[in-house]
């Protein structure tokens, strides 16, 4: 082989001008026939009617055209290609419909620096955005969450080790019955405590009780996260501890833990993240309240989702704004969650 | 395991003349230091206090059919009214809205799921692959209450238009039908967009947001494991993208997408906030699923414990039970069929 002759290497997947050109074609034959047909002819009219219909002719066209130089397989396959490809883009539009809508309607009351600091204690609905604000929804949350995190997280994470480093006939008993109980809708958990709280034990409607719902529901959820992280640690890196002469504890506390570290940061705080948008056990146990509550013991207590739910209740087209801005505040919060978790996850490969 | 043990060979009897060169297996006696022991019983203990707290949760809501079944008897599981002024309580309709609204959800949720998971496995470009899973990933931390705002208020009107026509044109079939003038000329505007609105259809797309994520992952959990000599021998003898995808992917994920489905079933019959916010309540057995007015079991007890008095708070109880019993059922079957897909069935190439 002489050096003039070098290969040159192509791309196998690239697409040809026709292919280009053909799936042009279909778009704009598509969109055109569909514009006709929805707009001039058919009875039709809506918005989801149309970009239903246009999907459709799309896809007509585009089989139809490829049908023209190409054998059945490769038409059949670019119909699949285009549904599969409209499957994540209608969930796509829809998650930034979502976020952007819940973010533009609450953008009137965000704006007011108020809203973040003030309750809504006196505030009547109608009162413009300088009035109130969602700071005691915000202190709730987190004293809630707080609390939630500090009785479940120890608990969750001893459980894993429990189940994941001592193991034993104890240990398939707890997984068994922790797997079980992730099962538990949390409204169920919410009425759980609800009834054996504040009905049976006579505790107030609080913060406190809130947050022994958000703990229950959110325990087995970390556990059972946990246990798959400790799980996927080498069991090569326990023995070697052990032929090092190290006890149970010094393995687990200077190997296994270490090891697991990032992926147990991110199963925590994804249980976190999990708890703070969690509404349906604080609509049972917290009560309502317009003004700051900072004790968890006593008085009822608001909390973000909660005061979402409620200002969106009143039907008020200002609380909507309001529910929307808090909406808002909750996704911020969740979002910054989620990127602590993966700031939390890179530490893995910087190692 | 407090100590080790090397097991000794029972099956065969002692050998009268025993070699002296072959190792003699012995019982190890383990002497756990203070602190492993401390550590040892402090872990157990903690874990102890958590099964008594789940497993006392599941005994605790058990027990409380008993007083609900001796107050109020058999029906309680026939009756679809929730009277509590009248003491006429039953979980038939808010059953039946249950199953329902997560049917419906999961229809949508299903082929989305699916496809998108196809999409990031074996379309997307690979750069763009990492960062798809993420925002999965992302999604499902999105509270429920998010989506339930969104659906109530920004797709509720598409989506009452859309059902409006469907139920105008194939009204003929029961679960399509909406009883109400469908040919009433504006239509949404009283008495006709009443009839739309808050109903189990509209609730599921909501559930449908919540349940994705969950199904999405796990399905394309298991269809990145799929065998990649299997998907290149494909390619290699001419296979499409599509026809690759049928031979090997698909049949490899069958038990990912499955138990994928059924995770996101179990999270769909528990789902609480955004079917609250979204329907209608309204007790009764219909197939009609346009129409406005459902219940379901977490809607039930969401509006029903507070005015509940503490027969009618068993009973909730109760209704929550059999929620649970629902969701572990489908969960426990998802967790079967997930492990089962896993491993095995790959060629060695």
């Amino acid at each position: 082989v002489s050096a003039g002759t070098e290969e040159e290497l192509r791309r196998a997947g690239r697409r040809t001008p026709e292919d280009r050109w053909t799936l042009l074609g279909a778009l704009a034959g598509g969109t055109a026939s569909t514009w006709l047909l929805y707009t001039q002819i058919l009875p039709f009219s809506g918005a989801v009617g149309f970009v239903l219909m246009w999907f459709v002719v799309f896809v007509a066209f585009y089989a139809a055209l490829t049908g023209l130089a190409q054998p059945r397989q490769v038409v059949l396959d670019r119909v699949v290609s285009a549904v599969v490809i409209a499957a994540p883009t209608v969930v796509g539009l829809a998650v930034l419909s979502t976020v952007v809508t819940t973010v533009l309607k609450g953008l009137p009351a965000l704006s007011h620096l108020n809203f973040f600091v003030d309750d809504m204690s006196g505030v009547r609905a109608d009162d413009p955005f300088t009035l109130g604000g969602i700071g005691h929804a915000i202190v709730g949350t987190v004293i809630e969450v707080a609390i939630a995190v500090v009785i479940a997280m120890p608990l969750g994470l001893a459980t894993a080790i429990y189940i994941s480093e001592i193991g034993g006939r104890g240990a398939v008993l707890v997984r068994t019955v922790v797997e079980a109980m992730t099962a538990l809708p949390s409204i169920v958990a919410g009425l759980f405590v609800y009834t054996v709280c504040i009905v049976k034990l006579g505790m107030p409607t609080s913060g406190l009780a809130a947050a022994l719902a958000l703990a229950v529901m959110a325990l087995p959820i970390m556990a059972r996260a946990s246990e798959v992280v400790l799980r996927v640690v080498p069991n090569g890196l326990r023995e070697a501890s052990y032929a090092l002469g190290a006890g149970r504890w010094q393995t687990v506390w200077k190997v296994v833990l270490p090891t697991a570290r990032p992926g147990l940061a991110t199963a925590l705080i994804l249980g976190v993240a999990r708890a703070v948008g969690e509404t349906s056990p604080l609509l049972l146990t917290s009560g309502a309240s317009t003004f700051l509550n900072a004790d968890p013991t006593q008085n009822p207590m608001n909390s973000l989702p909660l005061f979402v739910y409620a200002a969106v209740s009143t039907g008020n087209p200002q609380m909507e704004q309001r529910a929307y801005a808090a909406a808002t505040v909750l996704l911020a919060v969740v979002l910054s969650l989620f990127l602590l978790a993966r700031l939390a996850a890179r530490g893995r490969k910087n190692r | 395991m407090s100590h080790v043990v090397v097991p000794t060979p029972l099956a065969s009897p002692p050998d009268p003349a025993p070699d002296p060169f072959e190792d003699q297996p012995r019982s190890l006696p383990v002497r756990h230091s203070v602190q492993d022991r401390v550590f040892l019983q402090v872990t157990r203990a903690l874990a102890f206090v958590v099964l008594v707290i789940t497993s006392g949760i599941g005994v605790f809501l058990g027990l409380q059919a008993i007083p609900t079944l001796d107050h109020y008897g058999a029906s309680f599981f026939t009756e679809y009214r929730w009277l509590p002024s009248q003491d006429v309580v039953g979980i038939a309709a808010v059953v039946v809205g249950t199953l329902q609204v997560a049917l419906i959800a999961l229809a949508l949720a299903f082929p989305l799921s699916l496809l998108t998971a196809l999409f990031i496995t074996d379309w997307a470009p690979a750069w763009l692959r990492p960062l798809l899973v993420r925002l999965v990933d992302l999604m499902a931390a999105v509270p429920g209450i998010v989506f339930g705002l969104w659906v109530l208020l920004v797709v509720q009107p598409h989506a009452a238009q859309v059902n409006h026509w469907i139920s105008k044109h194939f009204g003929w079939f029961p679960l399509f039908h909406v009883r109400t003038d469908v040919d009433y000329p504006i239509w949404n505007q009283a008495p006709g967009y009443p009839s739309y609105a808050g109903s189990a259809a509209i609730a599921a797309i909501a559930v449908t947001m919540m349940i994705f994520p969950m199904a999405t992952s796990v399905m394309r959990e298991v269809f990145a494991e799929a065998p990649v000599g299997e998907k290149e021998a494909a390619l290699a003898l001419g296979a499409t993208r599509w026809a690759m995808v049928r031979t090997v992917v698909l049949p490899f994920g069958r038990g990912g997408i499955i138990g994928g489905t059924m995770l996101a079933l179990g999270r769909a019959l528990g789902e609480t906030i955004s079917v609250v916010l979204v329907i209608s309540q309204a007790y009764e057995i219909k197939p009609y699923v346009l129409e406005s007015g459902t219940s379901t079991i977490s809607a039930l007890i969401a509006s029903g414990f507070k005015e509940a008095s503490p027969a009618q708070l068993s009973a909730l109880l109760t209704a929550g039970f059999v929620l649970f019993v629902m969701t572990l059922a489908v969960n426990s079957l998802a967790a079967v069929v997930v492990a089962r897909s896993r491993g095995g069935g790959v060629t060695e190439l």
